[in-house]
């Protein structure tokens, strides 16, 4: 009697739920979600972090110098009297150094990207590119003694007399030799990406219209893929203006304002590495460049970095 | 008879025009062909070069380090005199550091690219910003990172002071992007149809991405994880901004309390005090420092070959 009036009463109640809606809220669901999310704004407090560590100090040094002098200034002795804060001399010292590096990294990087993708055979792809990505893990700090103990010696002893003055023990050259080094694996490893995503199609039709090897990839490839090639070159970029141990091991710690290469210099990471670690005050003035100097810096490889974003997105606009 | 005469004939003639037309269409100008094999010899050069260049710096480290490699880098602690000189004290810091490291840039790292590609909506502009926020961030100068860390994990909000708990801290916000980026690409190379069926399965958001998305994209997450950490463990830039230079004399115990240094950092302090004796020292550490990071590597890469999935 009472088992029937159950059946009964459940027939009773409707058809079946044939929505597809869990049955309960699933709260459980919404914690992790938040969670995640969470984990996800740790990177934009990090940037804003980054800001005001750097702003924060920098509103009161900016206070006592004005932005002018700072920024046009042509002479940096921020340690001696007369204390002058022009900033010109470490940011040329920089410059000076991701010269030489570029000089080296970009034919070396492009010609290795295009024999990997254009002439390698896919073994050998299969071997180079791994290592070259092996290699980009090394750290900055064997550039660093690698630079000072190898290539400056190297270049002492080849330095041909009609270029005048042999190279200095510290000198921009060797440096900037080094982070060329660095930056060949990332500028030939992005490049060679950039390559692959052009079309097999635009090839074929170019060998079809009887070019060679070498033409093919000249006219054909490398242009379709410039915005990509450009992008890795401007990473490249950033990485040399950012690159610290290398300088500071190398580099000298003399901020002149030249491009010689066999001077010694200074560049704006090794004086932030240099002054940290020294035994300045908190406080004082000069103890505040570093982050004036940290700001410069952040904000110039920012710049390069949307430049390289823009880019990016371009070519893959373009062939997806 | 005839059939084996007439199939002779056919593979005759197809090799006769073949060999015409393959001879009229590869034939280019002498000078092109001239050109195309001075190209050729120039990316052979480049790519000589980069690989020789790399290959020296391994060899030179080995050359200079070679008389003070053995045993007593790793038993020896830090010394005045350079004979006495080891790494110890380092070894066991970056041990501590990169511990911290892993700890927190894991669920950190996994956790936002898991946000980023299954739950967030990428039309909207707060996911596009957090996006953008990161490849950013990738770029930003670790030196820079070692100003942040300074200002708010050192002193500032957290204040924890010198030790090897802040070097995790700041060393993890360096490698955050890296990992982010490198868990995303990996996630998103998971097909929708895997989702897809465990949804109509009647499986939870969160049920689907733990036991079908999370486990098919492990391998790429770890190669990712594995290149930051080893990225970590030879960086010196940001340390030397918050603290890891000071002259640590016992091994770090307690790494909210004791000071600590790191393998690099050491190896930069021995250069700095730029005898031949130590420089030697230096070099040494450095093979120690470049075996260690190129096990590391070398698994990561191997491992994401190994079990990289064409779905």
């Amino acid at each position: 009697m009472e088992a029937r009036d159950i059946t009964t009463s459940s027939r009773l109640a409707g058809k079946p739920r044939r929505r597809l809606e869990a049955p309960s809220p699933r709260y459980g669901e919404k914690v992790i979600q938040g969670l995640l999310a969470v984990c996800a704004l740790v990177s934009v407090a990090v940037t804003v972090g980054i800001v005001i560590s750097l702003v924060e100090p920098s509103l009161g040094f900016f206070g006592e110098v004005p932005v002018g002098e700072f920024l046009f200034g042509t002479n940096w002795t921020p340690s001696f009297q007369p204390q002058s804060f022009g900033v010109l001399p470490i940011v040329v010292g920089t410059l000076s150094v991701t010269l030489w590096g570029l000089l080296f990294a970009i034919p070396i990087g492009l010609a290795a990207a295009i024999y990997l993708s254009e002439y390698a055979r896919p073994r050998v792809r299969k071997t180079v590119k791994p290592a070259l990505e092996v290699l980009a893990g090394i750290p900055t700090v064997a550039f660093g003694f690698f630079a000072f103990a190898f290539i400056t010696p190297l270049l002492q002893d080849v330095w041909p007399s009609f270029l005048g003055q042999g190279p200095n023990i510290f000198n921009a050259l060797a440096a900037g030799l080094a982070i060329g080094l660095l930056i060949v694996p990332i500028i030939a490893s992005i490049s060679e990406d950039a390559m692959s995503a052009v079309p097999a199609g635009l090839r074929d039709g170019a060998y079809a219209l009887g070019a060679s090897r070498m033409r093919v990839a000249l006219r054909v490839v490398f242009p379709a893929a410039l915005s990509g090639i450009a992008a890795s070159v401007v990473l490249g970029v950033s990485r040399a203006v950012g690159e610290t141990m290398v300088v500071l091991m190398a580099a000298g710690n003399n901020p002149q304002m030249t491009l010689n290469p066999v001077e010694q210099i200074q560049a704006m990471t090794a004086y932030i590495g240099t002054t940290a670690t020294g035994d300045i005050g908190q406080g004082t003035l000069e103890y505040d460049t570093i982050f004036a100097v940290g700001l410069l810096l952040f904000v110039l490889t920012m710049l390069m970095n949307m430049v390289s974003i823009r880019l990016v997105r371009k070519y893959r606009q373009v062939y997806e | 008879m005839s059939d084996g005469i007439r199939t002779e004939r056919t593979r005759l003639a197809v090799a006769g025009a073949r060999s015409v037309s393959m001879a009229e269409l590869t034939n280019q100008p002498r000078g092109e062909v001239i050109r195309g094999r001075i190209f050729w010899a120039l990316l052979m050069l480049a790519v000589s070069i980069a690989l020789l260049g790399l290959a020296l710096l391994l060899i030179d480290a080995v050359i200079d380090g070679a008389d003070r490699f053995g045993v007593g880098l790793f038993t020896d602690q830090v010394s005045g005199i350079p004979e006495n000189g080891g790494f110890q004290t380092a070894i066991i810091g970056s041990l501590w550091v990169i511990g911290g490291v892993i700890l927190f840039s894991v669920p950190l790292g996994v956790g936002a690219a898991l946000y980023l590609e299954e739950y967030g909506d990428g039309t909207k502009w707060w996911n596009r910003l957090i996006e953008l926020n990161i490849q950013n961030l990738a770029a930003v100068p670790s030196i820079v990172y070692g100003i942040l860390g300074l200002a708010f994990i050192v002193r500032g909000p957290l204040s924890l002071g010198q030790v090897a708990l802040s070097a995790s801290l700041t060393l993890t916000l360096l490698i955050l992007p890296t990992i982010i980026i490198a868990a995303r690409e990996s996630i998103r190379a998971v097909p929708p149809s895997i989702r897809e069926g465990a949804l109509a399965l009647g499986a939870t958001r969160w049920e689907t991405t733990r036991h079908q998305v999370l486990p098919a994209a492990v391998p790429g997450i770890l190669t990712g994880v594995i290149l930051a950490v080893s990225r970590a463990f030879g960086e010196a830039a940001p340390l030397l901004l918050i603290g890891a230079t000071t002259f640590v004399t016992a091994n770090t115990n307690n790494p909210v309390e004791d000071p600590y240094t790191t393998l690099p950092v050491q190896i930069f302090n021995y250069f700095g005090r730029a005898q031949d004796e130590w420089l030697q020292l230096a070099a040494a550490g450095i093979i120690v420092m470049l075996l260690l990071v190129l096990a590391m590597n070398s698994v990561a890469i191997w491992l994401r070959n190994r079990y990289e999935q064409n779905w």
